[in-house]
């Protein structure tokens, strides 16, 4: 099934009754080429471009739930190549070059939408680190442009500008930043996987990897026993846990982060705006919510729900930085589970086990990384070479501290980030 | 969550600072070599269950606290000073 505007037409004037499931629903086989472990968003575009690009197509997805109920359905949506650091900068570029042909690539609207990002800063000293950044970005043939005060007014004029703490002294803009409909990339991933020969498997809980002679054999699950050359671990919060079943111990620290969406209003917020200060940010969806988020509760969790201490600052920073949506009353909130690593980066690499892959620690900033963790995950995987765009993700980066990624420049430590 | 510092009694969690996995009492030796390092500084078993953290009552008595907690639930089940509960926790 192809997606037309004229079907969408002929199916809007007679009663959506012609539309199909988008992925089928198969059994798991007893031995698949490739497994991989999570049918999250990186999950799915891992499948996916194994598939498109490599011609691999005897590949299951195994996912515990369903599809679209982990992280890739649990973040904020925001899409942006704005990093400092070679070794992020080259990724996250590539990143958001496949988003911008992600729509055509998988004929699936995934309301892929660069409304531009602003991150104000407010003081002179975060104008120069500001515009070092939007150099880096543009050196890495990104957008990046530097907006004084004025700039920023003409852009986001309902802003608290005189604000006493945090006076806004003007902002980077980030025109091809934006935000897409996340469950729309997870279904669009999921269906060109399926349509190109892939098992996408749900309610299938991986629960032993089997290893043979420093060799991967397959895995256990609860639907049975499934054989395979090769397997990818990529399940985001749960990677302790999944890592542990090969006998491995990551340094990742799961976390919780919180996100906030309001009822729906008329369009007021036009861009993604990033509070760096008070570690809020904020956009406004097609549905016309206000949706927000702030920084991690700060203590290892698991529960995909926070607590009420993180829920007050990041409602206090929202009304520090625009007193117009005090009487927006909030709809929801849920938590998502964080991989964290030292420095904040990913890891995309081997393991110390033959057939065995690992893309995991993408920490709060892994719903832009989709298209490009995936596309640089089944590179690894199919050819056994580092793609060029993630080859600083390695795994041994905190044991040798050689090219650690720290963008936040506050040291390699699990509490830092 | 609300934390039960030993000298305080039941407080907020925003009086106190999360440090991590409670691997900091067990700080290997200056020349006990890079994979113990790594282990201590990197590596972490991060169960999903019943977990043993160090806190720091920041706002309060300047304490710091083993606690014991269940990272599903958020169910606190145990705190303990730290000076008192070193040599139980292991890496």
């Amino acid at each position: 099934m192809r997606f037309t505007g004229l079907r969408v037409l002929k199916e809007g004037l007679t009663g959506n009754r012609g539309w199909a499931h988008h992925w089928r629903d198969p059994a798991p086989k007893a031995e698949y080429g490739i497994v991989i472990i999570g049918g999250g968003g990186h999950g799915l575009s891992t499948a996916y471009y194994l598939a498109r690009e490599y011609g691999l197509t005897n590949i299951a997805v195994l996912e515990k739930g369903y599809i679209g109920g982990g992280n890739v359905g649990r973040n904020t949506t925001i899409v942006r190549a704005n990093y400092f650091l070679q070794g992020n900068s080259e990724f996250y570029s590539h990143s958001l070059k496949l988003w911008e042909g992600l729509e055509a690539d998988l004929n699936y609207n995934v309301m892929h939408s660069q409304r531009g990002l602003i991150n104000l800063f407010h003081s002179d000293g975060q104008r120069d680190a500001f515009a070092r950044r939007g150099n880096a970005m543009i050196n890495q043939g990104d957008d990046a442009v530097l907006l004084d005060r004025e700039g920023v007014r003409k852009h986001l004029p309902y802003l608290d500008f005189d604000n006493t703490r945090f006076p806004i002294y003007g902002g980077l803009l980030h025109p091809r930043g934006g935000t897409a409909r996340h469950d729309a990339v997870a279904w669009g991933y999921a269906r060109g996987a399926d349509q190109r020969g892939v098992d996408i498997i749900q309610n299938c809980e991986v629960t032993g990897i089997d290893i043979e002679n420093g060799t991967v054999k397959g895995v256990q699950t609860t639907r049975g026993a499934i054989r395979a050359k090769k397997v990818g671990i990529v399940v985001a919060g749960r990677s302790g846990q999944v890592a542990a079943m090969a006998g491995m111990r990551l340094p990742i620290e799961s976390h919780v982060l919180q996100a906030f969406v309001t009822e729906g209003l008329k369009p007021a917020i036009d861009h993604v705006v990033s509070f760096g200060m008070g570690h809020f940010y904020i956009s406004q969806s097609d549905k016309g919510g206000l949706v927000f988020g702030g920084d991690l509760d700060f203590y290892a969790s698991y529960a995909q729900r926070g607590n009420l201490p993180m829920v007050e600052h990041v409602m206090e920073a929202g009304m520090t930085l625009m007193p117009m949506i005090g009487k927006a009353k909030v709809l929801r909130s849920w938590g998502g589970i964080m991989d964290m690593t030292p420095d904040g980066s990913p890891i995309i690499d081997k393991t110390g086990v033959d057939g065995l892959y690992l893309n995991c620690g993408w920490c709060y900033g892994g719903f832009k990384a989709v298209p490009a963790s995936g596309n640089c995950f089944a590179h690894l995987m199919a050819t056994g070479r580092f793609h060029g765009a993630a080859a600083g993700f390695r795994l041994d980066r905190f044991r040798t501290g050689r090219r650690l990624l720290d963008e936040e420049g506050t040291g390699a430590q699990h509490n830092l980030h | 969550m609300r934390i039960t510092c030993p000298f305080c009694g039941e407080r907020d969690r925003r009086e106190f600072y999360y440090q991590g996995a409670a691997v900091a009492l067990e700080r290997p030796v200056a020349d006990a070599g890079e994979e113990a390092w790594d282990a201590y500084v990197h590596l972490r078993d991060n169960p999903a269950g019943v977990t043993k953290d160090l806190w720091y009552h920041e706002s309060g008595c300047s304490s710091w606290i083993v606690v014991t907690r269940n990272t599903v639930t958020h169910e606190i089940l145990d705190c303990t000073l730290a000076c008192d509960t070193k040599s139980e926790v292991s890496i």
